[in-house]
């Protein structure tokens, strides 16, 4: 069953294409990597699908359902979650507080509230940071921190953008471990971003390729890399799944 | 203990009147609990939701402006302003916040600050409906001693104080602050940025404008240039929250103690005339430099001083 069809996508800035034709789908269950270099469209991706920008062409489908008109809250409220590229704690508030804030959406009360964020803070392992001020965490932590609260609203899919960029080998392999401990304990669809070439083919049961706003390949990650297209356009060089 | 704080100052001030003050200080009493009302009201806007208005006077005014005009046109107590504020006021918010609410930071502030601005010209010339420049003055006083008005003011500011401390707790509050911090990331998480900071305006704006029910009463003459002024109203209600701590339970109130208190020393000290004013620009450039998060805000660090030299002098 597909969660999420992209069907036909453009986007246009003036005249400036920043996706032409794309289309794709995600399946229930799977982490579907999204690479390409600098400027392909990856996060103008994100922001259609996440209700940020409307399409210029084409529609977005969530479980049958067209949402490319809705707004992001909107969505969010139907099952669908996201992280920033660019992270963006709620910067004076306390860790806690900021998966407080997300965890609102579903909770009746702000007992229960707490009770998500608290049960989502041990999940992500940044329990112990709870009462810090997020502005002052590590850069490692405030992207664990944008997955908490992207986890709070209890999303059926979540869209993460560039989790692992920045991070040292032992955060990423720490990184690793949750986002596939959210798919295999919590049940949650993931589309992934990600530059980091040995990441997305650990994690990824599929991945898109896009390069100047179009979709050049998709397939397994062993598919990809070996795809010519891809190792000319991005990869340079032959990577092994 | 801390729990009880705000009962036991509540307490104080209510044993006031019977220390048998002079008429102007009780004069100065009332004013200072009237700006911690305008103040905590802004604050509701300005200081957890982050939308810095410099358009208060626009509420201030047409709080004021509603009451006036039941005792003018309808010959009824202007008392009745205060329940017809809630809405009057709400209908207003709702409109300043369809037009200024999708605007950001700067703009936002900017459009308020014309509304502000319109508000007031627009009262100066509905001479039919708001008496213009002649204002409208109550002839018969409720109370001639300042005692009952005190008590009035001082039981708004009280429930002020409780209806901002429930809704910071609650999930308005979060959303309030999340709003602030950061909308795009808010909006991804579920808040409806737009309705959300509706709600704060409307709150925000229906306060202020019971402060202005109350001053019309109590001052018993208003014109346009007194109620919507962009200076004396707009820009002090912002100073009142800056220098006492916005997104702080009690800077608004102690921001209103200090302007009110400073406003009466500097405006009666000789020679200086009209340019008191200068005095108040440097105090807010002095406040945003140095204490960026009010008096309340950065109570710590204004304290640092005094204890580096105790450990000194041991």
């Amino acid at each position: 069953m597909n969660l999420i069809e992209v069907k036909g996508v453009s986007k246009q800035f003036g005249g400036l294409a920043a996706l032409t034709d794309v289309s794709f789908v995600l399946n229930k269950g799977e982490i579907l990597g999204l690479i390409g270099p600098n400027g392909a469209g990856k996060t103008t991706i994100f922001n259609v699908i996440n209700g940020f920008y409307p399409p210029t062409k084409g529609d977005v489908f969530f479980k049958g359902q067209k949402v490319s008109n809705l707004k992001p809250h909107v969505l969010c409220k139907l099952g669908l979650a996201r992280t920033f590229q660019v992270v963006k704690p709620l910067q004076r508030m306390s860790t806690l507080d900021n998966v407080i804030a997300s965890a609102f959406v579903r909770a009746k009360n702000k007992a229960q509230a707490e009770e998500i964020a608290v049960d989502i803070l041990k999940f992500t392992n940044i329990y112990e940071d709870r009462n810090l001020i997020s502005k002052g965490l590590p850069l490692g932590k405030r992207k664990r921190l944008e997955i908490a609260r992207a986890l709070a609203t209890q999303p059926e899919i979540i869209l993460l953008d560039e989790s692992f960029a920045g991070l040292n080998p032992t955060e990423i392999n720490e990184q690793i471990e949750i986002v596939k401990k959210i798919r295999v304990e919590k049940g949650i669809t993931i589309l992934v971003i990600e530059h980091h070439m040995k990441v997305i083919m650990t994690i990824s049961d599929r991945i898109v390729v896009l390069t100047y706003g179009q979709k050049i390949a998709e397939g397994t990650p062993s598919e990809i890399g070996h795809n010519p297209l891809v190792i000319e356009a991005y990869l340079g060089e032959e990577h092994s799944a | 203990m801390k729990k009880y704080l705000p009962l036991a100052i509540l307490a104080l001030l209510a044993i006031i009147p019977f220390l048998d003050l002079s008429s102007y200080v009780m004069h100065i009493l009332v004013l200072v609990v009237m700006w911690s009302v305008i103040g905590m009201a802004w604050n509701i806007l300005g200081g957890y939701t982050g939308q810095v208005s410099f358009g208060h006077a626009a509420f201030f005014g047409f709080g004021a402006y509603t009451a006036g005009i039941l005792y003018q046109n309808l010959g009824i107590s202007a008392w009745w302003g205060i329940p017809a504020c809630v809405v009057v006021l709400t209908a207003l918010s709702l409109v300043i916040g369809y037009i200024c609410l999708r605007l950001r930071g700067a703009y936002f502030a900017l459009a308020t600050l014309a509304l502000g601005e319109i508000c007031r010209v627009t009262a100066e010339n509905l001479v039919g409906f708001t008496q213009g420049n002649m204002g409208i003055m109550i002839r018969e006083r409720t109370w001639v001693d300042k005692t009952w008005y005190f008590y009035v003011i001082l039981l708004i500011a009280a429930i002020t104080y409780i209806i901002i401390k429930m809704v910071m707790e609650s999930k308005l509050g979060y959303y309030f602050v999340a709003i602030r911090e950061d909308q795009d990331a808010a909006e991804s998480l579920g808040i409806d940025t737009t309705l959300y900071k509706t709600i704060s305006l409307c709150l925000s704006g229906v306060l202020t404008g019971i402060a202005g029910a109350f001053y019309m009463n109590y001052m018993g003459y208003i014109d346009p240039s007194i109620v919507f002024p962009l200076y004396d109203l707009s820009i002090v209600t912002v100073m009142v929250v800056m220098v006492g701590g916005a997104a702080t339970y009690w800077g608004p109130i102690v921001g209103a103690v200090i302007m009110v208190f400073l406003a009466e020393e500097i405006r009666s000290l000789p020679y200086i005339g009209a340019a008191h004013q200068t005095i108040f620009g440097i105090i807010l450039i002095f406040i945003i430099m140095f204490l960026p998060n009010g008096i309340v805000g950065d109570f710590r660090k204004l304290l640092r001083p005094f204890k580096a030299k105790k450990g000194a002098s041991s």
